[in-house]
């Protein structure tokens, strides 16, 4: 009984969590496919061909020769999406590039803190993270209105005669993107860090590095993996946000997570938002994958 | 050499400052006399009296509260399993899917994943609602559980597991008495993770949800699209002050129980 016990606890173990991602993650990946190759219809679901096992084999052939790469001949052909893919591709390496230039310091400074302290400033950085990502996005729009209290702060101190526009462009975009998206980027580099060898920078300056020399030759060098896993997890996102852009941005900003949501919520043209989200997807998949196997790696070295 | 100059206390303040001066503004301006969001006009707490009164508002939250708990459990579970089989299987067959099916759903950008679980209810038929709700909650969260507790269950000593199958347990029973007492902190903490996020998602939510399941999240994102108003961020206050308290007594019970478990293991080895 145990053996047997234990070879079907074991399998269940396994089979469980990878039958619901297979069924709830990866399928719907096929579903996605298979209607974007479809064209809109004015019915319920609106696209057609629907498949149906009721029509046999070979009404489902007849329907298979139905499927039409029209909507991707469509998106090429139309400058809003092209844009909207090039824009997106824009905003988040900026973006990405700024969180790392502030995350950086702060990691850095988080490592050398005190060991006692450090706990306490962990989960000051984790925390904002539990707080709704709508919530903080929606935190800005009142502070960067045109009457809004960073705009009366500097009209007050007289650095500026007249209030900045900064909501509803690509600034205010870049702002929520770095805010919502720090803490992501501080912990794998301060985890990096922090596990780094000390010594390592004390031989490097005993040699006669300068302090600045031996950041850039010894300590930058080790973070890399931290500064990989922090980029990835701001990049990919960012690519396809919808919430920032749509609550910060201005009419005039294109980002590919916007336009999928209108072309779905707004024109409900399922196969083009399908097309869409699948362009979308073989964009990111060559950074997913990279993230999955540098995650996969990390964790291994933790046994 | 290790000193904390004052070019790190400064990037670390400032950072913080960063973080954290958005919320604060926000929280005070709730209790803002004022209509206006961005002119103080004196301490009220009538946007928060008034919330009582707002029964869409109400409904939604409880929509949401149930949703976050009931996905939150199932996640719990699922994202454990999936954990287990990620450090005590190294080899089965597809194990680098499963491994990319746990990790990309991080990642993902949230249209693609909302998008894709919509056309999977309408392909098999199900009627968009509280339960493809509960469903698509379920599968983003369930990987962020198991990421926190796989990393718990990689520096888990396994000879204490291996002594229990020694002495008789079955597979089953050395799970519940050995294995998950061990790892218990770091399912809670999974737990919590789950349910802020399921409390917290907006555009997954957005996809799957049909008419009757409107959540918290898309009752504000409608009335902020209006504009900025002290009622939302009111609602937004109790929300951050729930989080807030939640990862309060997650941190100080995971605490407590990695004290109590070092003291646990010293007691062991003195016998």
């Amino acid at each position: 009984m145990s053996k047997f016990g234990s070879a079907i606890f074991n399998r269940l173990v396994i089979i469980i969590p990878y039958a619901w991602l297979t069924i709830f993650f990866l399928a719907p990946f096929f579903i996605v496919l298979r209607i974007s190759l479809s064209e809109t219809a004015i019915a319920m679901p609106p696209y057609l061909p629907v498949f149906n096992l009721a029509d046999g084999i070979s009404g489902i052939a007849d329907k298979l020769g139905e499927l039409s790469v029209a909507n991707y001949v469509f998106l090429a052909g139309d400058a809003l999406y092209t844009n909207a893919y090039v824009s997106s591709l824009k905003i988040a390496v900026v973006s990405t590039i700024a969180t790392l230039l502030i995350a950086y310091p702060i990691a850095y400074g988080m490592a050398k803190a005190p060991t006692t302290v450090r706990p306490t400033l962990l989960m000051l950085v984790i925390l904002p993270f539990w707080t709704s990502f709508l919530i903080r996005v929606y935190a800005w729009i009142a502070i960067l209105k045109p009457e809004g209290l960073l705009n009366q702060l500097l009209l007050t101190l007289g650095v500026i005669d007249e209030p900045l526009i900064i909501l509803n462009t690509n600034w205010a975009i870049y702002i929520g993107i770095v805010y919502s998206y720090l803490p992501f980027m501080v912990l794998p580099i301060y985890s990096s860090l922090e596990k780094m060898d000390h010594s390592l920078t004390e031989a490097a300056l005993d040699l006669g590095c300068t302090p600045i020399r031996a950041f850039w030759r010894v300590t930058f060098p080790l973070s890399l993996p931290g500064v990989i896993a922090g980029c990835m997890l701001v990049f990919i996102p960012a690519v396809g946000e919808f919430v920032i852009p749509d609550l910060l941005g201005g009419s005039e900003t294109l980002m590919i997570g916007k336009t999928l949501w209108n072309e779905f919520n707004a024109n409900r043209d399922w196969p083009v938002s399908a097309a869409v989200a699948t362009i979308l997807l073989l964009i990111l998949v060559v950074p997913i994958m990279f993230f999955q196997h540098a995650q996969a790696k990390a964790d291994g070295e933790g046994k | 050499m290790v000193k904390w100059s004052r070019f790190n206390i400064a990037s670390i303040v400032f950072g913080f400052a960063f973080l954290y001066l958005p919320i604060v503004l926000l929280v005070i301006f709730s209790f803002n006399e004022s209509k206006l969001v961005t002119v103080w006009a004196g301490f009220s707490t009538k946007w928060y009296a008034q919330l009582l009164h707002n029964q869409a508002l109400l409904d939604a939250a409880w929509v949401t509260v149930r949703v976050g708990l009931i996905s939150a459990t199932v996640a719990t579970v699922l994202g454990t399993l999936a954990a287990l089989a990620m450090t005590r299987y190294t080899r089965f067959r597809g194990r680098m899917l499963f491994s990319g099916m746990i990790y990309a759903p991080l990642v993902m950008p949230e249209v693609i994943t909302g998008l894709s679980m919509l056309l999977l209810f309408v392909a098999i038929g199900l009627d968009r609602g509280f339960w493809t709700l509960t469903l698509a909650h379920i599968t983003f969260t369930m990987c962020f559980v198991a990421v926190v507790v796989q990393s718990r269950l990689l520096s888990f000593d396994r000879s204490i597991e291996e002594a229990a199958m020694d002495l008789g347990a079955t597979p089953v029973a050395t799970f519940l008495q050995v294995t998950l007492p061990v790892i218990a902190p770091a399912v809670f903490s999974g737990w919590v993770l789950a349910f802020t996020l399921s409390l917290d998602d907006l555009v997954i939510s957005n996809f799957t949800s049909g008419p009757g399941a409107t959540t918290l999240p898309m009752k504000i994102y409608s009335q902020v699209r209006l504009g900025v108003t002290p009622e939302i961020n009111a609602v937004c206050t109790i929300l951050i002050g729930i989080v807030a308290m939640g990862v309060l007594i997650a941190s100080v019970v995971s605490r407590r129980r990695e004290i109590q478990r070092v003291k646990d293991e010293q007691t062991a080895f003195a016998l």
